[in-house]
């Protein structure tokens, strides 16, 4: 077999049972029988060997499984089939880009020239088997020169097989001929001929095999015959990472839902670090149980419970891309935390939006900052303590309108090195152990900060000329507070939106004010502002 | 044995009298220390110790958000992350911005009262990471201040130190006594207006009748582990116990928008086209 073309199988047996053991591994070591049908007539349709060995068959129907106290007895769970696909193809992503999705349980994957990464075939089909295992999955891998040579294989013989090249008519000889997957009529026909193995079908003349059951006989002849070359068919990698998770009882605690989530990020962060991708978004849609569905009171309280939405969703999005399990759980139990769904969950569906790994240089002139994790996990519990939209960067909105500005994520910024101007001529001079700026004089002057009052607190002014002479106000303290004012600075007029009910019109005035009584403090200044709108006056801030 | 090392011991102290003091006592390293952007205070006050504490209070209009901001400022421009806890969410981010203060960089804890605003910034400080971390009590009632217990502070300073993080408190009055590496009580001297003697403009004319120019302000160090060896770093010899050398004044500029004429030039105030004059 050379090594221009090579081609693996991947191949999960049991497959039904493999996908539901994925999700709740603690199964794996009790007798389980999956069943599936309609509801009168439920079956086994995929049982472990533990099972096997208490006495379930293939078949059997649930009543009579359930007479196996021992026996667990789990529905087919389509959504776990599909995630768990999902993981395979994840699996097989991770090792080259060339991947046919051949069945579900089945892929088939181009490995020519992956010599370099990985070693011989039998390191790529132990490697293979190794990263399936990680994401909770016992994998057969065949290896061979043609595709079909290598599927059949797979599914054929466990472990890693590796069918070296000239020999694969030798591997397959003693193979079932039901391993080539005939189509019924060709099976039948093969069985009337007492064709069993495919050693048998490859010493048919092909001609004759040719004008009695047509070109699908020649196809599975040149398998059989180890000559089932054919192109692969890649599918397109996928980018969105979902997890499901079906509860057969509904969970209404958060120490168990972090428990189901926690596994569902562990299999999303495996199944993304297969593919060198971190997770940049996070959302869980829960399906909540639906509320009162046998109450026969009607009353208004119920009612209102029952219109209830029966979905609820959580959106975590992160500034830096992340594959941390454990954070990711943290910060979803602090969401959960501040806004519980309000019902128990059924079930769980997580979609991860995968983006490239961060890669970072460090530099020795760029100050510490943050870990990005880390701040996102502290944000995340500030965030629990003084509400979610009161902790982030503040960002200006372009408008007059005072106190004008939206808070926004804080990522902490791209941290460049600092620039150093003149302030590192005099550090230099200096000898100090810090960077003290060069200043020129009209930079030294530090500006007056506004402490904002937010609400404005209601004031009364006193107009003399239209100039403010007089002012009262209750501070936040709750002290009454007025004064004389000795400089009024104003107005300044602004005003917009007139087009739209939240217009606004203000003057604003900064006011020096002596304060009459004992009261502390005595002398302050204020920016206050009248409301033309309402007519009335507002203390904004002071200026400190 | 015991006493060959005696012996050694005291053949290195008498080779190094009169240069070194007592060269087997372990002495605390001196904090780092950076410029609060006021370079009057930087000299007096040998600038913002990086692992400590420190505690600026002063009366309404004293300026010591002002102080806040410049050092905010600072810390930005030198690409730093930081933090501000705001306890009565009093923080104007528009007056920080044209102060230099770049937002994107500046994490904004908005509080209602103090117990939210100490929960975070021990969650901040614990976190790690920021250049500067600000706890700006001073909107907050004074009673309820005074009721911190002082074992809260020295958590705080335990949690600081060891770290580049400069934990900065503001507030009214002084409540962290020991725990602060640097105390500075800030008060406001005197007022500069401009445009007085113009007639007020009727309702139809929204032209200012005068501006505020800004104020002096007095910075005093109450208590400082650092100065000592930064003015000796700095190579200015002062005098210290005297009232001169723990007394900083400083300027406090409006921000008052200068409108850009056609050259490209900023429009001057008639106090600073005065002062302009004068200088040239």
């Amino acid at each position: 077999m050379s090594s221009a073309d090579s081609f693996g199988a991947i191949y999960v047996p049991n497959f039904i049972l493999q996908a539901i053991g994925r999700s709740e591994p603690e199964l794996r070591a009790q007798p389980l029988a999956i069943i599936d049908g309609p509801s009168s007539t439920y079956q086994v349709v995929a049982l472990n060997r533990l099972a096997q060995i208490s006495g379930v068959a293939l078949g059997m129907t649930k009543a009579a499984v359930s007479q196996f106290a021992q026996v667990t007895i789990r529905p087919r769970c389509k959504v776990e089939e599909e995630a768990a696909h999902a993981a395979l193809l994840d699996v097989a992503w991770s090792i080259t880009p060339r991947v046919e999705d051949a069945a579900p349980d089945t892929l088939l994957v181009d490995i020519s020239g992956l010599g370099s990464l990985f070693g011989n075939e039998k390191d790529i089909a132990r490697e293979i088997a190794a990263r399936a295992s990680t994401l909770g999955m016992d994998v057969h891998v065949g290896v061979s020169g043609n595709v079909e040579t290598a599927r059949i294989v797979a599914r054929a013989l466990p472990g890693p097989t590796i069918v070296p090249e000239g020999e694969e008519r030798r591997f397959l000889e003693t193979l079932p001929v039901g391993m080539l997957s005939p189509s019924q009529e060709l099976s039948d026909i093969f069985d009337r001929w007492g064709v069993a193995t495919c050693k048998a079908l490859a010493s048919l003349p092909v001609l004759s095999l040719s004008e009695c059951v047509g070109q699908e006989g020649v196809r599975l002849h040149a398998i059989a015959s180890g000559k089932g070359q054919r192109p692969l068919l890649p599918a397109e990698p996928a980018y969105q990472f979902e997890e499901w998770f079906e509860l057969d009882e509904a969970v209404d605690d958060l120490e168990s839902l972090s428990f189901l989530l926690g596994r569902l990020l562990d299999q999303l962060s495996a199944r993304l670090s297969a593919r060198a991708l971190s997770i940049a978004a996070v959302q869980v849609n829960f399906e909540l149980q639906p509320a009162f569905d046998n109450a026969f009171d009607t009353s208004r309280e119920l009612l209102r419970v029952k219109l209830a939405p029966r979905n609820y969703s959580c959106d975590l999005e992160l500034p830096v891309p992340t594959r941390d399990a454990k954070l990711l759980l943290k910060l979803l139990r602090l969401r959960l935390q501040s806004r519980p769904p309000g019902a128990p969950i059924q079930k769980i569906q997580m979609t991860a939006q995968s983006s490239l790994a961060r890669v970072t240089q460090g530099s020795l002139f760029v100050p510490t900052a943050p870990d990005p994790d880390k701040l996102e996990l502290t944000i995340a519990r500030i965030a629990s303590v003084v509400g979610e939209g009161n902790v982030g960067s503040p960002q200006l909105l372009d408008s007059h309108q005072p106190d004008a500005f939206l808070m926004r994520n804080f990522s902490g910024a791209t941290v460049t090195a600092p620039v150093f101007s003149g302030g590192s001529q005099r550090f230099a001079k200096d000898g100090m152990r810090s960077g003290f700026t060069n200043y020129s004089r009209e930079e030294t002057t530090p500006q007056i900060a506004l402490h904002v009052f937010r609400p404005p607190v209601p004031a009364r002014v006193r107009l003399q000329r239209n100039k403010p002479v007089f002012a009262a106000f209750q501070y936040r303290t709750g002290q009454d507070r007025s004064g004389k004012v000795i400089h009024a600075s104003g107005p300044w007029r602004t005003s917009g939106h007139w087009w739209e009910e939240k217009s606004w019109q203000e003057d604003s005035w900064d006011l020096e004010i002596i304060f009459s009584g004992e009261s502390s403090p005595r002398h302050g200044f204020y920016r206050f502002s009248y409301d033309g709108l309402q007519e009335k006056w507002f203390v904004r801030g002071v200026y400190d | 044995m015991l006493s060959r090392s005696h012996a050694l011991r005291l053949h290195v102290e008498s080779a190094l009298a009169g240069r070194v003091a007592a060269p087997f006592r372990f002495q605390e390293p001196q904090p780092i220390t950076v410029s609060a952007g006021i370079p009057a205070l930087d000299h007096v006050a040998g600038g913002l110790p990086r692992g400590c504490l420190t505690e600026i209070f002063g009366e309404i209009s004293s300026g010591i958000t002002s102080l806040l901001q410049s050092a905010l400022a600072e810390r930005t421009k030198n690409s730093e992350v930081c933090a501000v806890v705001d306890a009565q969410d009093s923080f104007d981010p528009s007056c920080a911005q044209s102060a230099g203060v770049a937002l994107q960089q500046l994490l904004w804890v908005r509080c209602r009262n103090v117990d939210q605003a100490l929960r975070s910034v021990d969650l901040l400080l614990h976190g790690g990471g920021f250049g500067l971390v600000a706890v700006d009590l001073s909107g907050v009632p004074v009673r309820l201040v005074r009721q911190i217990p002082l074992s809260f502070w020295f958590r705080l300073r335990r949690t600081v130190e060891n770290s580049s993080t400069i934990l900065l408190v503001l507030s009214r009055e002084s409540n962290a006594k020991s725990c602060a590496s640097l105390v500075l009580r800030m008060e406001k001297e005197s007022v500069r207006w401009s445009l007085q003697n113009r007639q007020y403009p009727s309702r139809d004319f929204h032209t200012p009748s005068s501006l505020l120019d800004g104020w002096t302000t007095s910075a005093e160090i109450i208590r400082s582990s650092t100065r000592r060896k930064n003015l000796s770093a700095i190579n200015r010899p002062r005098t210290f116990g005297s009232s001169a050398a723990e007394l900083v004044r400083f300027d406090l500029r409006s921000n008052h928008f200068l409108p850009v004429n056609s050259s490209g030039s900023k429009l001057l105030l008639p106090s600073q086209q005065e002062r302009t004059l004068n200088n040239g």
